[in-house]
């Protein structure tokens, strides 16, 4: 006898609808809570401020920002990193939960969906502001052209390209396959012309046959079963931009699955995030519920765990491998001039996780919220800490150096926070927040057995 | 009597329907479509329905794709335009691997989706169906079968009789 049992993760009397009218209310029918003003409101002024900070990137360059040699990535590529971390948690939550049959991914599936693609929208960003010529972004594309030049296919950083890419298609695709049901459900419910038109354009008339559901099941079967290796294959080509190179502190075989797993620890983080503030701000508490914020709690902890194992091994590899310079990195980021990053994120990923062994905590929505920001952060320290700590003392003395981020580079990273609030507090008001067809499959899954019973 | 598209019934739970669907189809019945709000375990089994043909364009799809962007790498490396970087070979197999599965992945999930889309003949903004205002609960809670008029076993009185035989709540005429 499981625990949880005692807690469901359904209100015990919620009819298919009951969940028709609250969830399509919240959308068609009923206006903003002020918590969604005040939250659109601050994210828009700092949405503003990243269009600022990057009109101004474009029109005077890279200059602006702190990255110098030998630090030559800095800010970009860590935030980028991050973003993409964030993202790997909502395909996996829709993806690898779908394909094992958890009940409890219905409810949160969706917006963990659309956080996913918001964050890579911006993850894809960053290169792009980093380029120094973004109008000839179009180059890593492999298109005939009279200058006869391809895209270096040796290098991570055209791999990265198409990773990415391949990353946001995807996500793109599944998030739009994921919503079309409830699209035709907001049709069918829209009380104004234009919303009818709105929806049933996306909708592209969805009507529900047995038979389209039928290959509508088998293709979302298809999307999840790719959408485990996609996840597994993005950041660990991130990673190799890194760990090709034969930099210190870079050239680590453990990186792809160490990033892999810090990718999902963030994400798990973010959705629980998102899940405390969105449950209280449209009273979903019944249906995001606390058992919810107990499994991703558990999810959190499992690949923090993981995480704290990459970093002994890392330590572990630097010592072993017996080369002087190898060893300097860790003596350097333990006491060099980013030691309080490498501290900071031990403190937040190795120390405050544990908190999460303990089952109250996991419940606790605010414990949860703190305890999510604080793992984000975590994260952004150890991204910066790889980024900022293996170049900026490497092999010869004389090419050392440091970077510090500047006044820009905080403005577009605080401001790129704000361009997902925004994104994400319109998404929940333009689409169904928690996903109809999979609530409805697990009503029907619950009254079934309790008919059996 | 004005032309029409076929009979809608609605029905109160998905077991009925299943059940309805199964008995109509070993009646002779071809043209039915039942809708519903949720994917039904046992409705396309029901129909006779049986595809495997999103996953077999998926994979079709990923090898296409794979196979095309390696070729691309072996031909503008090799071919087009060989250049020697760092001293590694012109056909840098290991490295081209990397590109080829990852637009691999990709090609399967557009195939899977261009199938199902195409399989369902979607975008179809307009359905007979759509007409009939209660077939709205089809995207909430209703269970319906659609009956096509063009299907052979289909007589307007009988057919109706035997769906309110077969336990259906509501009957009403679709218009074509």
């Amino acid at each position: 006898m499981s625990r949880h049992d005692e807690s469901p993760l359904l209100p015990p009397d919620l009819t298919h609808d009951q969940l028709t009218t609250r969830i399509c209310d919240l959308v068609l029918h009923r206006s903003s809570p002020r918590a969604w003003w005040g939250g659109l409101l601050v994210c828009g002024l700092l949405a503003t401020l990243f269009v600022y900070a990057v009109a101004y990137l474009f029109a005077l360059g890279v200059g602006v920002f702190g990255i110098n040699i030998p630090v030559a990535w800095g800010f970009p590529i860590t935030n980028t990193i991050w973003w993409i971390g964030i993202a790997h948690a909502g395909t996996l939550i829709s993806a690898v939960l779908l394909i094992t049959r958890q009940p409890w991914r219905a409810s949160i599936n969706r917006f963990a969906e659309a956080m996913a693609m918001f964050a890579v929208v911006l993850a894809g960003v960053y290169p792009l502001l980093h380029l120094g010529r973004p109008w000839l972004f179009y180059y890593l594309l492999p298109y005939p052209n009279t200058m006869e030049l391809w895209p270096q296919w040796r290098s991570p950083l055209v791999w990265d390209f198409f990773a990415i890419f391949t990353y946001l298609s995807f996500t793109a695709t599944f998030l739009y396959v994921s919503l079309l049901p409830d699209l035709a459900t907001l049709r069918d419910r829209a009380a104004t012309r234009l919303g009818q038109v709105f929806y049933g354009t996306l909708a592209i008339g969805w009507r529900g046959s047995a038979v389209h559901w039928a290959r509508y099941e088998r293709a979302n079967r298809v999307l999840s079963a790719v959408a485990a290796p996609i996840v597994v294959t993005v950041t660990g080509i991130i990673s190799l931009d890194l760990a090709v190179s034969i930099v210190p502190g870079y050239h680590f075989t453990i990186f792809p699955p160490y990033f892999v797993a810090g990718a999902l620890f963030s994400g798990f983080s973010t959705v629980a995030l998102l899940a405390v503030i969105l449950r209280r701000m449209f009273r979903l508490q019944d249906l995001v519920t606390r058992t919810h914020l107990d499994y991703l709690g558990r999810m959190m902890l499992l690949f923090a765990l993981v995480v704290d194992y990459a970093y002994t091994q890392e330590i572990f590899t630097a010592w072993y491998s017996g080369e002087d310079y190898y060893r300097y990195v860790y003596i350097d980021r333990w006491t060099g001039p980013y030691a309080p990053a490498w501290w900071g994120m031990i403190f937040c990923n190795v120390v405050l996780v544990q908190l999460l062994w303990f089952r109250r905590v996991r419940r606790s929505p605010l414990a949860m919220l703190c305890l999510a920001i604080t793992s984000n952060i975590g994260m952004w320290l150890e991204r910066f800490q790889i980024v900022f700590t293996s170049t900026h003392a490497d092999y010869m003395p004389s090419a050392w150096g440091e970077a510090w981020p500047t006044m820009w580079d905080w403005a577009v990273f605080i401001g790129s926070l704000g361009v997902f609030g925004v994104l994400l507090l319109l998404f929940v008001r333009l689409m169904p927040l928690i996903s109809l067809h999979d609530m409805r499959a697990f009503i029907a899954m619950r009254d079934r057995r309790s008919d059996d019973g | 009597m004005a032309k029409r598209y076929g009979l809608l019934a609605r029905f109160d739970t998905a077991d009925a329907l299943v059940a309805a669907v199964k008995a109509m189809h070993q009646a002779g019945y071809r043209a039915l479509e039942p809708c519903t709000p949720y994917p039904v375990a046992g409705l396309p089994e029901a129909l006779g329905f049986t595809s495997r043909w999103v996953p077999v364009m998926a994979l079709a799809a990923a090898i296409m794709g794979a196979v095309g962007i390696y070729f691309l790498q072996w031909y503008s490396s090799v071919v087009s335009y060989p250049f020697v970087v760092g001293g590694k070979p012109l056909h840098s197999w290991p490295a081209f691997l990397i590109p080829a599965f990852v637009i691999g992945l990709l090609s399967a999930v557009v195939g899977s989706v261009v199938a199902m889309l195409f399989g369902n003949r979607l975008p179809r903004p307009y359905h007979p169906a759509f007409h009939v205002a209660e077939f709205d609960r089809v995207t909430s809670d209703g269970f319906f079968l659609i009956v096509a008029a063009s299907d052979p076993c289909f007589d307007d009185s009988r057919t109706a009789a035997r769906l309110r035989e077969l336990a259906a709540a509501n009957i009403v005429e679709v218009p074509a």
